[in-house]
């Protein structure tokens, strides 16, 4: 030992605030925090539990004196009822299928916004007007664009056909138009994720012989895993809940309904709201479970992470 | 990364290529829309994406009807005050998860956490009900609570991951040189906090301004109507002929200020919507 | 200009842990004192809580005579400057050094008078109207001294304000500082983990470990009397060498020879009740290449001959290093030193110790070959391996 080695600084401990204790930072705390959580609690926690006592209940807003406790037995109607399992169906596949193809794009364009030698700020610009734009604007533009006789893409890609008047074509579009919304999203958590891999790792990579894809693969990839889970997992459970699209695109025709439109149907136009809470339940605990899954399986640091879904 | 070892012009003109895909993809369908809303109600079906004839007749069109006009003061005033008070909440709460120590801390990230992921479906039904129970169905508040709930989680997290970055030994620097805490907090901390807060503003406001599904369902009526839920109803209405012009102009109006806060806060958007995602 | 005194100054933090146990210091009026110690050893606690940024658990601490645990910082008249430097960044060069005079509410042509003269005695007067953003960091670091001394304060406050500079500047600042201290003649207390800023800067050195003073005393006397293992360990660079030594037949056997013992130490060492086995220490620059060392004083002297296993040349002097045979000195002192100074982690290459010593650029010493060191038993200090207590240190 030469000379003594330069040190880091003596780990920050958790400091009273001058003349006052302990206690009184925890009072801080609190009050500062209470307003926030007692809105949240309000809004969520009372509701979501209201609504598991109303989908033990028959509840109908047409027959309001018919209501009565009935048990699980909403719970055996829709799980027996072909339309919900066609939507859960259209919404798995929704979610995968886009996610997916969001992964790969979103990669790509994380990719380009991090390493792009020109204009930079241009493309981070544009690519924030998917992410910025409302929903609904951008389904009609869509809707439009795959209108026979009025849109560009109907007459140029599939001349001749309508669709949105078919099943596999309204998916296709509803697919389309929910990966070009939150591409943009998911490519800036991945760039952020990007940011995090230090350029010397790649240049001790290209000095111990990887070529630029396994440089890609075996260290950028490997580096930036916790972000690329925490960005799956925000887009999944967004997905989960695609509504906008589907409600300007097909309205839900042709079983193109997702759990959330036929939900939204049901209490719309059904007022059935011992049905509509189980429904509300049931995709409650499907996105409950998707949670767990990537928590438990794929280790997403999940509590510490970034907690917005708010992409739409 | 891929092209390190090419001559810098061929990277460039690589480079040139993928940023115009890059541009085409997000814009397309903005100029589409924004290319309907300008066409003649006679060549509105020909398909061409640039429009032969042009017109402005649809924005005058909007701007008479009571419904957009309705809609529009509806979702200004609805994003705005919701984002305002969740700002404020959040910038409470944020400061304390940055700054303090206190048991409750971690359930309360928990709790937004969960808000985050929450599918807001499931609470669509029950809060119908409660709202209608409570008079605030189809009313300004009505919007306002769901949506500050929905905004809290994003607005901490983001507020939060700010906060944390301010150098809070400027805090004790100013102390140093005689400031007192209040005078330390609004001539150091305040003008340093200050851009996380616009920065989440806008953010929030965003989640605000593109809300459907609370809209349409927790309205009713054109008192608190916002102009996505709104545009969904000009479809098929007798007071429009053909929709599409309409239509579009409207939601052409409604995309202004999206593209107005892009353009300006480019930047810090993207700080925003990445700070939290970064540090564990 | 003010005299500060810690008068039993502790600190223990909610959560229970005692970070600064019981200071007494008294820094004089226009003292330099320095505050050294490894990380973690409570020398910026006890800074901040005479900044009043940190309340005093126990104790008292008085400047110029007056209480001052319960004054908020503002009151109590004193600068400080950080280790980060703590500019405000949304403020200019002028801005920020004015910062402390205008909130003291001093007129605009006085505040405008002080900081120019201030920025022209730091050579800042071209950046005044800069971002601190836009400075390079010697220049912010000189901001941040400005800022202290544009008030005239009682007292500097200092933590580690140069360790973020780079080695070359570091050492020019040093110099500049301490220049500056002497032409202001102002009261300071400024902490530092490297101990060539304390022994440079100094007028005296408080060393403290986990949150006692181990020693207070001048840069010189520290390093030639330390109280215990702790400080001659710390002090100096490279540093001492620390061997097994036991008082055997009137002298004293250690891994590099028999050392005589003399009637100084044998009477110290029976007035200490000392125990047989003993740890000598050695500094490196008090061994020399025999074949330098004239026939006379050679004879005097201990002559260890062993193959040199590094080499490091410095130009103005060479480092010879060699393996020892057997244990290594052992202490809880040292384990300490060993674990804060970092130095256990370095691999020892070899199951025994390693002695280092510094020898005259003149020596033929080439490594892998055999080479006689001699070393003047005078300079060896020794200490008690269980409590760590320097035998020797009266003359």
């Amino acid at each position: 030992m030469t000379a003594a080695p330069a040190e880091p600084r003596p780990a920050a401990r958790p400091r009273a605030p001058r003349s006052e204790g302990r206690k009184a930072e925890r009072r801080l705390g609190w009050l500062l925090c209470a307003p926030a959580a007692l809105v949240m609690v309000a809004v969520t926690g009372y509701p979501i539990l209201y609504s598991v006592w109303l989908s033990l209940h028959r509840y109908d807003l047409r027959f309001p004196a018919e209501q009565e406790f009935v048990g699980l037995a909403n719970y055996a109607v829709v799980l027996t009822n072909s339309y919900w399992w066609t939507a859960f169906g259209v919404t798995v596949l929704i979610t995968v299928v886009s996610v997916a193809i969001e992964l790969v794009l979103g990669m790509a364009l994380a990719v380009t916004m991090h390493r792009t030698l020109l204009a930079r700020g241009l493309v981070r610009t544009v690519t924030l007007v998917p992410y910025g734009i409302v929903t609904v604007v951008a389904a009609f533009s869509w809707f439009y664009a795959w209108t026979p006789g009025t849109g560009y893409l109907a007459e140029t890609v599939a001349p001749g056909s309508a669709p949105l008047t078919e099943r596999a074509g309204s998916l296709a579009i509803i697919i389309l138009a929910e990966v070009w919304k939150t591409t943009p999203f998911m490519a800036l958590l991945l760039m952020a994720g990007l940011a995090l891999v230090p350029d010397d790792l790649l240049r001790a990579a290209a000095v111990d012989g990887a070529g630029a894809w396994q440089r890609f693969v075996k260290v950028t990839l490997p580096v930036m895993k916790p972000a690329i889970l925490v960005a799956l997992l925000f887009r999944t459970l967004d997905a989960f809940r695609v509504f906008d699209n589907i409600f300007i695109l097909t309205a839900g025709a042709n079983d193109t309904s997702s759990v959330s439109m036929i939900t939204y149907s049901n209490l719309i136009r059904g007022l059935n709201l011992g049905i509509g809470s189980t429904m509300s339940v049931l995709i409650f605990l499907a996105v409950a479970a998707i949670a767990f899954v990537f928590v438990k399986l794929f280790g997403t640091a999940a509590p510490g992470g970034d907690a917005r879904g708010g992409g739409r | 990364m891929s092209l390190s070892n090419v001559p810098v012009g061929r990277r460039k003109a690589a480079w040139a290529f993928v940023n115009t895909v890059v541009v085409v993809y997000a814009l397309t369908p903005v100029l589409w829309i924004a290319s309907l809303s300008f066409k003649t109600r006679e060549t509105m079906t020909d398909g061409h994406f640039v429009p032969r004839e042009w017109t402005l007749a649809h924005y005058a069109d909007i701007f008479r009807t009571d419904a957009f006009l309705r809609a529009l003061v509806n979702s200004i005033g609805i994003a705005l005050i919701a984002t305002f008070i969740a700002v404020v909440l959040a910038t409470m709460a944020a400061y304390a998860v940055a700054r303090l120590d206190f048991p409750g801390k971690r359930a309360l990230i928990g709790v937004s956490l969960l808000i985050a992921m929450f599918p807001q479906i499931s609470l669509v039904t029950p809060l119908f009900t409660i709202e209608r129970a409570l008079g605030l169905f189809d009313t300004w508040p009505g919007l306002i609570l769901p949506y500050i709930t929905f905004a809290l989680p994003l607005a901490i997290y983001t507020l939060s991951a700010f906060f944390r970055e301010i150098p809070w030994e400027l805090e004790k620097a100013a102390k140093m040189d005689g400031a007192t805490p209040a005078q330390a907090f609004r001539k150091v901390i305040a003008p340093l906090a200050a851009p996380g807060v616009f920065t989440t503003a806008i953010l929030v406001f965003i989640f605000c301004w593109n809300d459907f599904l609370f809209a349409i369902s927790l309205t009713s009526s054109e008192a608190s109507r916002t102009v996505p839920a709104a545009l969904s109803f000009f479809t098929g209405s007798s007071q429009f002929e053909d929709p599409t012009g309409t239509i579009s102009a409207a939601a052409v109006v409604i995309t202004v200020p999206i593209v107005v806060f892009v353009l300006l806060f480019q930047r810090r958007i993207v700080a925003g919507l990445t700070s939290g995602a970064v540090k564990g | 200009m003010a005299e500060i005194i810690l008068d039993g100054v502790s600190k223990r933090f909610p959560d229970g842990a005692q970070a600064v146990s019981e200071v007494h210091l008294t820094v004089a009026d226009g003292e330099f004192v320095i505050l050294v110690g490894p990380s973690g050893c409570g020398k910026s606690t006890t800074l901040n809580m005479v900044a009043g940024l940190e309340d005093i658990t126990d104790g008292e601490l008085r400047i110029d005579g007056e209480r001052m645990n319960e004054r908020a910082p503002k009151d109590r008249d004193i600068a400080m400057v950080f280790q980060s430097y703590a500019l405000y960044p949304h403020m200019s060069v002028r801005e920020n050094m004015a910062f402390p005079l205008r909130l003291a509410k001093a007129p605009e042509a006085t505040v405008r008078a002080k900081v120019e003269d201030t920025a022209r005695v730091l050579d800042l007067t071209e950046h005044l109207d800069r971002r601190p953003a836009h400075l390079s960091g010697g220049q912010r670091q000189r901001v941040a001294m400005g800022r202290a001394i544009v008030r005239s304060p009682k007292a500097f406050l200092m933590d580690e304000p140069l360790s973020n500079l780079d080695a070359k500047l570091r050492g020019q600042m040093r110099t500049a500082l301490s220049r500056l201290q002497k032409r202001l003649g102002t009261t300071t207390v400024y902490v530092t983990h490297d101990q060539t800023e304390a022994m440079t800067l100094g007028d005296r050195i408080v060393v403290l470990q986990a949150g006692h003073v181990q020693q207070i005393g001048p840069p010189q006397h520290l390093y030639e009397r330390p109280a215990n293992l702790f400080v001659a360990g710390f002090i100096g660079s490279p540093s001492m060498n620390f061997l097994p030594a036991t008082v055997q037949d009137g002298a004293l056997a250690t891994p590099i020879g028999d050392l005589p013992l003399t009637d100084r130490v044998r009477r110290l060492l029976a007035d200490a009740d000392a125990p047989r086995q003993l740890i000598a220490g050695v500094r490196p620059e008090h061994f020399e290449d025999a074949a330098l060392v004239d026939e006379h004083r050679r004879a005097e002297g201990l002559c260890y001959t062993a193959v040199v296993d590094v080499l490091e040349s410095l130009g103005s002097e060479k480092y010879a290093h060699f393996p020892l045979e057997g244990e290594r000195a052992s202490s809880r002192q040292l384990a300490d030193l060993a674990a804060v100074t970092g130095s256990a982690d370095v691999p020892a290459g070899g199951p025994g110790a390693a002695l280092v010593t510094r020898l005259s650029a003149d020596t033929r010493a080439r490594e892998g070959a055999e080479l006689t060191v001699w070393c003047d038993p005078d300079r060896v200090l020794l200490f008690d391996p269980a409590e760590g207590t320097h035998l020797t240190g009266e003359r």
